[in-house]
């Protein structure tokens, strides 16, 4: 019997028709998956460490390997999947909590795909937004209670309230708080310059603003977390908004754990830590407590910013998440970003990732819904995030209420990720979770802006479409508007509360 | 001219560029039949230097003052007068290999296709030379700097 009862996830094939020797697969995996046997002149490959990030197949030059699913089945069981047997397997022989990176991977639900939009026929035009313009600027940050205008002798108007601090944003899309540690230098770069480029904003994470990213910082919201790496007066004023994370949608109520071997020089000189020390994030903020506390520091970061940019507050959507949101709106919030149960993380608990928190379809439905009813919408702006997989995810959730959407998955996605969820690992084999060199290298910056541009670009023509299909001609007009949304295949209750008809009502 | 910068600091030292190069070189130009029918008998004309983490591919320079051309004694090396691309015609190579030997940066072999000299032709014919066409993560540069410095 061996020792170790796991079995591989993947069986690696390799064609030896079409493998030509040429050993790229041996130089490109970090997980030494494939190795050259110098006598035989051959390369072969342990399926057993295979991790299936297709890092090899991407680069086989002659398509010569293919990555399955491992066949070996146990006997049919709807209870024990191979999934759950497997994991006891590997708890039993190392006693630990079993971690896991990326968002959750359960069949549950996806509730946007059980909603469609609506489009014009016959009694409302629809626009051709190739022919017509077609609005996608959204500002973020709070809205007056009411307008007031002066006029003076001449009859001119102008705006006598005073508006608070704004992002502007030329299209409702967001990159999430991802930190420079996590993930790589170059992982990091690209997403501040694509920021630029589309003229809207990335999220620096808990990492620290890394000196050469402050060129960005217009695009750039900085992140004050529970551990409060790389928080000084600088750091808050060079950035566009400053985000107080209260949680994330992948590990609701826990804190983060960076490992010390990859703080390195450059990580440590932006968390503001000593060099290979394990950064940790504590579960709360050990200053916040309550709705009060949290005000306490948001008008903190006020005061440091001398009112002049506007503080978000992210929170991972849990059970009572109205009620926690509309604290936040309370206590000063000017932005408030949830963060859905699928939400991706580099390093969770497996069991609190697919386990803890609410999808965010749910989450973002009961928030605005919440605010509005109290009255406090427009104090606000919602932003969505956890696991926005295509621009129709984008704009169901704009329809839901949300100003913008934060992507993260689907940004890393873009530059590479095959969601093979071993970021905690350190070895990410296309560059962007990892601190190795070896592998950092491989994230061309300049190719990584490229996708993350083409991405935001192709998402927001897409949104034009849909737009177009509707008979809107701005992103404004959509906010909110849960008429251009019917579900399929939803209980009452899913319905009432997403606030949205059943298809055909 | 136009020539291959590498960039160290994103080589990710896979050697595809060396595959490729040796397939374009190759009578068959077909990647299976190169590797396997034709193996041995075809130089890559671009070779991945490494060192540690610091990974390179390496090719002739097309020097503006090229010593190969200089030292070689059967006119085996010449410069095309319309684009300055150094090439070599085996054909005329004697394998002296006073080429090599005079080479600054080490871009010439010697060929496996016999008793001859081997170095990079920039793909003649080809809109770009093949290792910068292949290279996964642009690593390799094919532009003109001269033309930007002016």
């Amino acid at each position: 019997m061996r020792k170790w009862l796991v079995e591989p996830d993947f069986i690696l094939t390799r064609d030896p028709d079409r493998c030509i020797n040429c050993q790229v697969c041996v130089r490109q995996c970090a997980n030494d998956v494939h190795v050259h046997d110098e006598e035989a002149d051959l390369v072969q490959s342990d399926s057993e460490k295979c991790v299936g990030c297709h890092r090899c197949a991407a680069l086989c030059p002659t398509q010569a390997i293919s990555i399955e699913k491992a066949s070996l089945e146990f006997r049919p069981n709807g209870n024990w999947t191979a999934d759950r047997i497997r994991a006891v397997y590997k708890q039993a022989e190392g006693g630990g909590i079993l971690l896991s990176g990326m968002g959750n991977d359960q069949t549950l639900p996806v509730l946007w795909d059980h909603m469609v939009l609506n489009a014009s026929q016959v009694t409302n035009p629809s626009i051709d937004p190739l022919r017509e313009p077609m609005e996608l600027v959204t500002y973020l940050g709070r809205k007056p209670d009411r307008l007031e205008l002066n006029r003076d002798a001449n009859g001119k108007v102008s705006l006598a309230t005073e508006l608070a601090p704004q992002l502007r944003l030329e299209t409702p899309i967001m990159f999430s708080a991802m930190s420079y540690g996590s993930i790589s230098y170059n992982a990091s770069f690209s997403l501040a310059r694509a920021a630029q480029a589309a003229g809207t904003f990335a999220n620096t994470g808990e990492g620290g603003l890394h000196k050469d990213f402050r060129p960005y910082a217009k695009n750039l919201i900085v992140q004050v977390a529970s551990g409060r790496f790389g928080v000084d007066p600088d750091y808050l004023n060079v950035a566009a908004a400053v985000e107080i994370k209260i949680g994330q949608g992948a590990k609701p109520g826990i804190g983060g754990h960076l490992p010390a071997e990859k703080v390195d020089a450059q990580v440590s000189a932006t968390r503001m830590i000593p060099e290979r020390t394990d950064a940790l994030s504590p579960a709360p903020h050990h200053d916040i407590y309550s709705i009060e506390d949290l005000r306490q520091l948001i008008y903190g970061i006020k005061e440091a910013t001398q009112y002049t940019k506007p503080v978000c507050v992210k929170i991972s959507a849990v059970h009572n998440v109205a009620a926690i949101a509309s604290g936040a709106v309370r206590a000063g919030a000017d932005i408030v970003a949830i963060d859905g149960f699928r939400g991706g993380t580099g390093a969770a608990p497996t069991v609190i990732r697919d386990n803890v928190g609410i999808p965010i379809e749910l989450a973002l439905a009961a928030v605005d819904a919440r605010l509005r009813d109290e009255g406090i919408r427009h104090q606000a702006s919602i932003v969505a995030a956890g696991s926005f997989r295509s621009s129709a995810d984008v704009i169901k959730a704009i329809a839901l209420g949300a100003d913008a959407v934060y992507i993260g998955t689907a940004a890393l996605v873009a530059m590479g990720c095959h969601l093979c969820q071993k970021c905690y690992t350190g070895k990410c084999n296309w560059g962007i979770a990892t601190q190795d060199p070896m592998l950092t290298k491989r994230l061309n910056a300049d190719v990584a802006t490229r996708r993350l541009s083409n991405l935001l670009r192709g998402w927001s023509l897409e949104i034009k479409e849909m737009l177009g299909g509707m008979g809107i001609n701005a992103i404004e007009s959509l906010r909110g508007n849960r008429e251009h949304l019917r579900g399929i295949a939803l209980s009452d209750r899913d319905l009432n509360i997403l606030g949205i008809k059943a298809a055909g009502e | 001219m136009k020539r291959i910068y590498a960039r160290e600091d994103l080589c990710l030292g896979c050697r595809l560029c060396e595959i490729h190069c040796l397939v374009a070189h190759s009578k068959s130009r077909r990647i299976i039949s190169a590797m396997t029918r034709e193996k041995g008998q075809i130089t890559p004309r671009c070779k991945v230097e490494e060192s540690g983490q610091v990974t390179f591919a390496l090719q002739c320079r097309h020097c503006e003052h090229a010593r190969c051309l200089e030292a070689c004694m059967t006119g085996a090396i010449t410069r095309d007068p319309a684009t300055g691309v150094v090439l070599h015609n085996a054909d005329k190579c004697v394998g002296c290999w006073m080429c090599l030997m005079s080479c600054p940066v080490g871009a010439i072999q010697r060929g496996r296709e016999g008793h001859v000299a081997s170095k990079c032709d920039l793909c003649q014919g080809e809109a770009a030379p093949v290792c910068v066409a292949n290279c996964p993560n642009e690593a390799l540069l094919f532009e003109d700097r001269e033309e930007r410095k002016k």
